[in-house]
């Protein structure tokens, strides 16, 4: 509104002084922005529209019986909801064991990649030793591993240590994290000294200066260290493939999978079903984790 | 009182050469977790990969010295040959793809609009990345099914024929690429959304004056200065896609043929299903090095063409 008025008013500004060279200025101004403005909304909404379809399809099949689900056109607004799928699934495959299985897997691996991480960027960030740099280099250079080259011998070694098939054998090696250690650094960096200087000047030592001073201050950093764990090991596929054998074993992922080979293309709303109670957890932590995951997401590309 | 309380605090401060001995001891327990865990489930793995390189390997029978052999294979055997230039030409496609979407919508975003709509776009774009690649290869395979598929009755109310995605060589890559891309642009999406949002407004508004719109304004205005951004996004773009395994597994198994085969599958396939450790450990150190290749470059590059403020 108020932009329509400002252009009208240089418009006859422009119209007054007939064949300044200033007139065709007003003009791209008006039009451009015009023209720009129904392209961007008309791209933005084909995005957004091809972003959710999908998931939008895939909620309103699985709330499909078996037999609709392959009904063309597809209905997107299910009129009676029918969650027979949703009861299918847990008679296929064993919801709540590959639910504990993740849970027990992400959550071990969260907590475990907040302690540590947490403990190695203080002593990075905070504690005088020798070779600081150089292990810190390292710890760094393990970021650039892809996962399938040390996935053999890290294989090997857990059939050595007697962990094949377990959940540990997820669990152990994704604990150690060069991201979130690398994270933690920068966050304890980030902190003043000043608290450090007060504490001492009490008489705290070094442990009590980090339990008692560092570690409440940094539960933000720690957050989004578990966060960033959570999201990534929840859908992890390749390592859980690969690590676990038995079915007791498998993680939601894999029993996804499972469930779809199955069923075979028998029916669609049962898999779909599946997929939508695999994607709960994720949704929820997106909902009320969004900014935290935005921010470690964005923080390892500004280093 | 105060003046009393400091001193004979400065006094009881330990020297500093007891400092440092508990500060070392207490640094080496808090990086034992880590170093060791990262010494026992990366250095060491990568150190028996090198030396698995060179043996024949199957687990049950003892390890078999060949030499360059397994490299060899690289170059000869068709499956793997093929798989590298499809991973790399995957690469190529959709990165570009990736990094085109996000900075596209991304720059759209900075637009006047109202920010719950802002908001809603944001979250959006990004929220495919926190679903597994597993699940949505899964639903993203229905939607591409020739017959029930609704990609295709979508298609044919515009008039065009049913395509057989999975089934045909060349569409079937075009899947895997686009359903990666799907969700995966968003990750480039929030770099380039923050990168832009930090651009200086009166940078813009002198751009304007000087009679700068549109696109002339984006090349020469807004892009050297989120290119920093565009390198870093455009490095940890290719490094993910140079891994991608989940997508091209569950959608088509590296179907038909070798069509949609990576590398990552091909190091899967020789490791767990073949038994052929060795020839897995050298793919995966092929692949190592075109990662850390990329890397170089990076660092390359990034002295070169970006422009820091």
């Amino acid at each position: 509104m108020s932009s329509q008025t400002l252009q009208t008013g240089t418009g006859k500004h422009s119209g007054s002084t007939t064949d300044t060279p200033a007139t065709p200025k007003p003009r791209r101004v008006r039009r451009l922005p015009a023209a720009g403005t129904v392209g961007r909304y008309a791209a933005l909404a084909v995005a957004a529209a091809l972003t959710l379809g999908p998931v939008l399809w895939t909620l309103s099949t699985s709330l499909r019986t078996p037999s609709e689900s392959f009904n063309l056109p597809p209905s997107f607004l299910p009129i009676n909801p029918d969650f027979t799928a949703y009861q299918e699934v847990f008679k296929q495959i064993n919801v709540g064991l590959l639910v504990l299985n993740s849970a027990l897997v992400t959550g071990l691996i969260a907590f475990g990649q907040m302690a540590s991480a947490t403990l190695a960027g203080y002593a990075f960030a905070r504690l005088d030793f020798r070779g600081k740099n150089a292990i810190f280099s390292l710890v760094l250079a393990t970021m650039m591993v892809p996962v399938q080259v040390t996935i053999v011998p890290v294989f090997m070694l857990i059939r050595g240590m007697g962990l094949s098939d377990t959940l540990l054998a997820l669990i152990l090696p994704a604990i150690p994290t060069a991201f979130g250690t690398f994270l933690m650094r920068q966050y304890f960096l980030g902190l003043p000294n000043d608290f450090a200087e007060a504490a001492a000047l009490d008489g705290a030592g070094p442990w009590r200066i980090f339990r008692s001073v560092y570690v409440p201050l940094a539960v933000p950093g720690m957050a989004i260290v578990g966060i960033l764990a959570f999201n990534f090991h929840w859908n992890e596929f390749f390592r859980p493939l690969i690590l676990t054998i038995s079915e007791q074993n498998f993680t939601l992922p894999l029993g996804l999978v499972t469930l779809q080979g199955n069923l075979g293309t028998g029916s669609i709303s049962v898999v779909l079903a599946g997929v939508i109670l695999s994607m709960l957890p994720a949704l929820v932590v997106f909902i009320f984790g969004q900014r935290t995951l935005r921010e470690g997401l964005t923080a390892g590309a500004s280093k | 009182m105060t003046t009393t309380s400091t001193v004979p605090r400065q006094t009881v401060k330990p020297p500093a050469v007891h400092r440092s001995f508990v500060e070392r001891w207490l640094a080496r327990i808090f990086l034992a977790p880590t170093v060791l865990g990262m010494a026992l489930f990366t250095f060491l793995p990568i150190i028996a990969s090198l030396v698995l390189a060179f043996f024949r390997w199957d687990i049950i029978s003892a390890p078999q010295f060949v030499g360059l052999d397994n490299f060899a294979v690289l170059a000869q055997d068709p499956t793997v040959r093929v798989s590298f230039l499809n991973t790399i030409v995957f690469v190529v496609v959709a990165v570009i793809l990736q990094l085109g979407i996000a900075l596209g919508l991304a720059s759209m975003l900075q637009a006047r609009m109202p920010s719950w709509l802002r908001v809603f776009l944001r979250s959006t774009f990004f929220f495919p990345l926190v679903l597994s690649a597993a699940s949505v290869s899964i639903f993203m395979r229905y939607m591409f099914n020739e017959q029930f598929g609704v990609v295709n009755w979508l298609l044919s109310l515009v008039g065009i024929p049913a395509v057989p995605w999975l089934t045909s060589p060349t569409a079937s890559a075009a899947v895997v690429v686009l359903v990666y891309v799907w969700q995966n642009f968003g990750f480039s999406f929030l770099l380039f959304l923050g990168a832009l949002t930090n651009i200086p407004k009166e940078l813009h508004e002198a751009a304007n004056l000087d009679g700068a719109t549109g696109w002339k304004q984006f090349s020469n205005v807004t892009l050297p200065l989120i290119s920093p951004t565009v390198l870093v996004a455009s490095v940890m773009a290719i490094i993910s896609a140079l891994q991608v395994f989940d997508q091209p597994y569950v959608l088509t198994n590296g179907g038909p043929g070798d069509s949609t085969r990576t590398a990552v599958m091909v190091i899967f396939e020789s490791a767990f299903q073949q038994l052929e450790f060795g020839k897995a450990s050298a793919i995966g150190l092929v692949l190592t090095v075109l990662i850390l290749a990329v890397t170089a470059l990076q660092f390359r590059l990034s002295r070169r063409f970006v422009f820091y403020q």
